[in-house]
């Protein structure tokens, strides 16, 4: 793509590195902030900044924060004997949109994977053992939710994970895998529905 | 089911080109490098979605073009189905079923059953083992969907173990720990994949045996040894076991990735004992077993490939497979000659229709007889 200015050029090589946006989006976006106000662009541009310079990460769950510790594991009205552990932070936000869960989170930043090099150093599996070695309040971790990606790499660190968990001699669950609500038997694929079949529930009529 | 039509594009050496098959027996003639066996692999193509010749797509591409398509009509036990293979350089191969695009190629492998035979190809006696393995794991992959999960599960682990191992010897020091989600998927994964693959060949054997004493004239006793560390009930212990040595070699020296198939004659491995006239046989057997296991599980007679065979084998042994083709014990034939007077010869006495092709530089036209 040829500008007539590298002021241009240099806008759309920068927000064409964003994920999802290619030249011509970035262009078009470029264009779009020229026609607007200055303060359009500088309130964009020192909110990027701020964010990048300002955030912080939960230090107990490694949550996206404003301060050291974040809203949920400061919020006093959450479960202190759970921890729900996934992979990354929009899993967190996921599960806070269902308000089916009021215990804390732990955030692992990614799964074990050693073809991409992750192991569980680059993990914060350490921390999470070290959450139940060393309770921060007088309420004991009495179960850890495992909610990671059902691909071969979620699984894999599940399972490592609660090896780890065994000294601790807690109840370690699982996230229940299946039929989704309003889903049709015939158009679920055949692994899914087949594992629902292994571990069907009892029917609960009440 | 047969192959009524095929199109071509720019495929190999044909610019452009179509063709209307009968659905007995189809013979392509025509000199050497005029693209006969090319007219074979683009039926391979649609059936399998690959070459059997070149797995690289971009080579399958005419020279200096950047596409090729592939089309063709089955007649699938009175179903119509048309196949349209694409690909074009830098992108995605393309497979339409009757214009609706297939997005696992693995969903299309299975439907249209081929079996090519080219006797020269012996590899699947003379190589290494993983051409065995390919082999019975290709049969077993377009009949059971269950074992294909199962061994791409298993590839996916091994790589992962693999890579994890060699970050361990990078470091000097072995992780249990770490390395245990692995050696459990790969242990019990194993276990079920050399189960599928044992009773599979107690299905496949018998077959194989028949047709090779119809092929070779002689009787000899042959067999099929399946070589695996992993039905044994000491086998976790011994993959267990087998760590410090994986530690060694940076690899995973335990697992069903190192099964062999060992084909024997009289008891004696055929690679190392058998003549070349054994071993002939032994592949076409191996092949044509193949087509009644296909036979048997898709309930329709695949399309057999005969790649310049009449050249390669003696007049008795082509005398064996041309009776069968009498017995109406195939379905669709595709052959491929290069002296057309021979090919006649040998399909006159057979009773069934045959169509002949003159192929000539990327031309195929009617062979004036």
């Amino acid at each position: 793509m040829n500008f007539p200015s590298k002021l241009i050029e240099d806008a759309v090589s920068e927000i064409s590195r964003l994920p999802g946006i290619g030249k011509k989006t970035a262009l078009r976006l470029a264009l779009h902030l020229l026609k607007q106000k200055e303060s359009v662009s500088e309130d964009l541009a020192n909110s990027i900044i701020s964010l990048r310079k300002d955030i912080k990460y939960c230090n107990i769950c490694h949550n996206i924060s404003d301060s050291e510790t974040c809203s949920i594991c400061t919020g006093n009205r959450r479960d202190r004997r759970l921890i729900c552990v996934v992979e990354d932070i929009p899993d967190v936000l996921a599960i806070e949109n269902t308000s089916q869960y009021n215990g804390l989170y732990h955030v692992l930043s990614g799964v074990i994977s050693p073809i991409q090099g992750i192991g569980p150093d680059e993990l914060n599996i350490e921390p999470l053992l070290d959450r139940i070695r060393n309770p921060r309040s007088e309420e004991k971790v009495k179960e850890v939710i495992l909610a990671l990606p059902a691909t071969m790499e979620g699984d894999t660190t599940s399972f490592y994970i609660t090896r780890k968990l065994k000294e601790f001699h807690i109840k370690v669950s699982t996230i229940a895998r299946g039929i989704p609500i309003g889903g049709e038997l015939e158009y679920t694929d055949e692994v899914t529905l087949g594992r629902s079949i292994l571990t069907r529930v009892n029917y609960s009529a009440d | 089911m047969y192959l009524k039509n095929i199109r071509l594009q720019q495929f190999k050496n044909y610019q452009k080109a179509e063709v209307q098959f009968s659905s007995e027996i189809n013979c392509f003639v025509g000199i050497n490098g005029s693209g006969k066996t090319n007219l074979l692999d683009a039926i391979h193509y649609l059936c399998l979605t690959k070459s059997a010749i070149n797995g690289v797509d971009m080579l399958n591409i005419l020279h200096n073009k950047d596409f090729f398509t592939v089309f063709g009509d089955f007649d699938l036990e009175g179903k119509e189905i048309e196949v349209r293979c694409i690909f074009e350089s830098g992108k995605k191969k393309q497979l339409l079923q009757n214009r609706k695009a297939i997005e696992k190629m693995s969903d299309h492998v299975g439907l249209l059953p081929v079996v090519m035979i080219a006797p020269d190809d012996t590899g699947l006696i003379k190589d290494g083992s993983e051409e065995r393995r390919r082999f019975f794991d290709n049969m077993l992959c377009q009949m059971d969907k269950q074992y294909l999960d199962q061994l791409v599960r298993y590839q996916h682990f091994l790589k992962q173990r693999n890579a994890l191992i060699k970050q361990f010897a990078d470091k000097g020091r072995w992780d249990s720990a770490f390395i245990e989600p692995y050696d459990r998927e790969i242990i019990s994964l194993s276990k079920k994949i050399a189960t599928a693959r044992k009773s599979f060949l107690e299905e496949y054997y018998p077959i194989l045996k028949e047709f090779y004493n119809i092929i070779s004239d002689n009787q000899e006793q042959i067999g099929v040894a399946y070589e695996t560390h992993c039905s044994g009930a000491e086998f976790e212990k011994e993959f267990k076991a087998s760590a410090q040595k994986d530690f060694l070699l940076k690899r995973t020296n335990m697992g069903i990735h190192k099964d062999d198939f060992v084909f024997e004659i009289e008891g004696y491995p055929i690679r190392k004992f058998g003549s070349q006239g054994q071993q002939k046989s032994f592949v076409i057997a191996l092949k044509l077993a193949q087509f009644q296991i296909f036979l048997t599980h898709k309930k329709t007679k695949p399309i057999l490939l005969l790649d310049d065979i009449f050249d390669k084998l003696d007049d008795n042994r082509i005398g064996k497979l041309m009776n069968l083709v009498a017995d109406h014990r195939f379905g669709q034939l595709f052959i491929s000659d290069a002296r057309p007077e021979r090919s006649k010869e040998i399909l006159a006495g057979i009773g069934a229709e045959s169509r002949f092709f003159l192929v000539k530089d990327g031309e195929i036209g009617n062979w004036d007889q």
